[in-house]
């Protein structure tokens, strides 16, 4: 199973991306205000 | 630094209306292939001897034409235009736009041709050889330049959930196709995977399977998050599950795929992780589940008179349905009896004909009256008989296939007491006969409702003219 040894290390490199895209998500404020931005889609056309 | 397109002060909604219009075409020809393939499933003989009608080469392009062409329109539809009304903003580069357009019909033609001829990588979802998937590589690249060009230079603070979806959908997929189709050319279309024996296996299912995840969840997850609150005039039942479902799907998809390979040459312990992974997906498909569906509490009455509506919650009811029935199938002991019959068809059939079908079906009934400045569709009445022929279509088709499947497992596993198999395989596939002209007819309705609406977007089209929506001028969160 040598194909473990691209898919693990493939599969952990993208959950830190993930990790990164969270991160990056939390600490500029995407998530400040979360209830009122589920409204904001109504009133766009 | 400014790019022209946030200077723009119109949406582009030219390579939205093109796309719409595909996914509707696509869908009648992929579920036409569909149709004709179960047809001979009961009468083989309806391959007519000719080579390029076998079963062999038409399922391929039958799963290629449904997943890609229809189901990949839908997505690049929705993409195109979520990104842009959630930003508003234009698209980051129309000439990609079009290119991306073009391509991928470009792609598909190359499918029609290229399957029913016979060449084939023999990989499962990825059977297109090589010259094509490097045509699929640029369109994928040129997608992910538009879609997150569009979200990088967005005039609302905010990145709205369902471009998250859309966004993992993009660069999951891109990373999918780049290592399972990695492959030694023999020719100008003929080639050698790079992997061999188990290996091949265990990429081709970690690829399958993030396929579906990816592309026909993640994906039409992103529509639904859209296009269910905007029909239903009411925001998503509570915004912070959609980001909690968001982040638990996508940490937790990736290991699934060896539940495709129980009982193989693939070592125990990594079926035992894929069915582990499968199971823990049962929680945030729920979540997401549930909170589409409640995104209508409190205003159940709508769903009495709005055709639409009805798409969008019952697809999101057969969401809940195969993801309950995935995990359960991926158990070994489960997988022992399910394995290689046709619940396993029934099972995909309830996620794509019911879950990204009636999703996609929804979305486009909402979109394109829009995209061409009228207030509904053509006929609304249409959207209703297309609602109910394709659910009776589904509900035939699955549970067709749930009986056959159940049957034809228990049937391979009778045995005497002396030890020896009760039946033979071929009385096992005679059993299967009337279950298969069944699923026929499932299937035929749920064609029959693809083409209503194919006359119903014809229609609305054509009274309708195609319209330029202007970019709202004063944007709250600058």
């Amino acid at each position: 199973m040598d194909i473990l040894y691209l898919l693990v290390p493939l599969s952990v490199i993208l959950v830190f991306f993930i990790l990164g895209g969270l991160w990056w998500a939390i600490y500029r404020g995407q998530f400040e205000d979360v209830e009122s931005e589920g409204e904001r889609i109504l009133k766009d056309s | 630094m400014i790019f022209p397109n946030s200077l723009a002060t119109t949406y582009n909604d030219k390579v939205v209306r093109q796309f719409a219009i595909m996914t509707v075409v696509w869908g009648v020809v992929g579920m036409l292939v569909g149709v004709i393939i179960a047809a001979q499933l009961a009468w083989p003989e309806l391959n007519l001897g000719i080579p390029w009608l076998t079963y062999g080469r038409l399922r391929p392009l039958h799963t290629n034409a449904v997943i890609f062409a229809f189901g990949g329109c839908g997505l690049f539809t929705s993409a195109y235009y979520i990104a842009q009304r959630t930003c508003q903003v234009r698209l980051f580069s129309d000439k990609l736009a079009a290119f991306t357009f073009w391509g991928w019909q470009l792609v598909i033609l190359a499918a029609a041709v290229s399957l029913p001829l016979g060449f084939s990588q023999g990989k499962e979802y990825a059977e297109l050889e090589w010259p094509i998937d490097i045509l699929i590589t640029l369109v994928w690249v040129s997608f992910a330049i538009v879609f997150f060009g569009t979200i990088g230079t967005r005039k609302v603070r905010h990145i709205y959930v369902a471009n998250w979806f859309l966004g993992a959908m993009i660069i999951a997929v891109a990373l999918l196709h780049l290592v399972n189709s990695a492959a030694i050319p023999a020719g100008y279309m003929k080639s050698y995977s790079a992997y061999a024996g188990v290996q091949d296996a265990m990429v081709q299912w970690w690829y399958g399977h993030n396929a579906v995840g990816f592309f026909l969840t993640a994906g039409f997850l992103g529509m639904m998050y859209y296009f269910v609150p905007k029909q239903a005039q009411r925001p998503v039942y509570s915004y912070r599950l959609s980001i909690v479902h968001f982040w638990a799907l996508i940490f937790t998809y990736m290991w699934a795929g060896p539940h495709h390979l129980h009982y193989t040459a693939l070592p125990d312990w990594t079926q035992s992780v894929g069915m582990v992974f499968s199971l823990i997906l049962l929680a945030p498909s729920w979540g997401g589940m549930i909170n589409g569906i409640m995104t209508l509490s409190g205003a159940w009455h709508k769903l009495r008179d709005d055709p639409i509506l009805r798409f969008l919650i019952v697809s999101l009811s057969f969401y809940g349905m195969s993801t309950f029935e995935g995990p359960m199938m991926s158990i070994k002991t489960v997988n022992a009896l399910s394995h290689y019959t046709d619940w396993t068809i029934g099972h995909v059939h309830s996620g794509a004909l019911g879950w990204v079908g009636l999703v996609t079906m929804g979305s486009m009934y909402y979109l394109i009256p829009r995209l061409f400045g009228q207030k509904q569709m053509f006929s609304v009445k249409a959207i209703e008989v297309h609602f109910w022929t394709a659910t009776i279509g589904i509900v035939i088709y699955i549970a067709a296939m749930w009986i056959a499947g159940v049957m034809q497992g228990l049937m391979w596993r009778a045995i005497n007491t002396d030890g020896t198999l009760t039946y033979t395989f071929v009385e096992s596939v005679k059993a299967t006969f009337p279950f298969y002209v069944l699923r026929l007819s499932g299937g035929l309705l749920y064609l029959i409702g693809m083409l209503i609406m194919l006359w119903n977007v014809i229609k609305t089209a054509t009274t309708g003219r195609s319209v330029t929506v202007t970019i709202p001028a004063a944007v709250a969160h600058a």
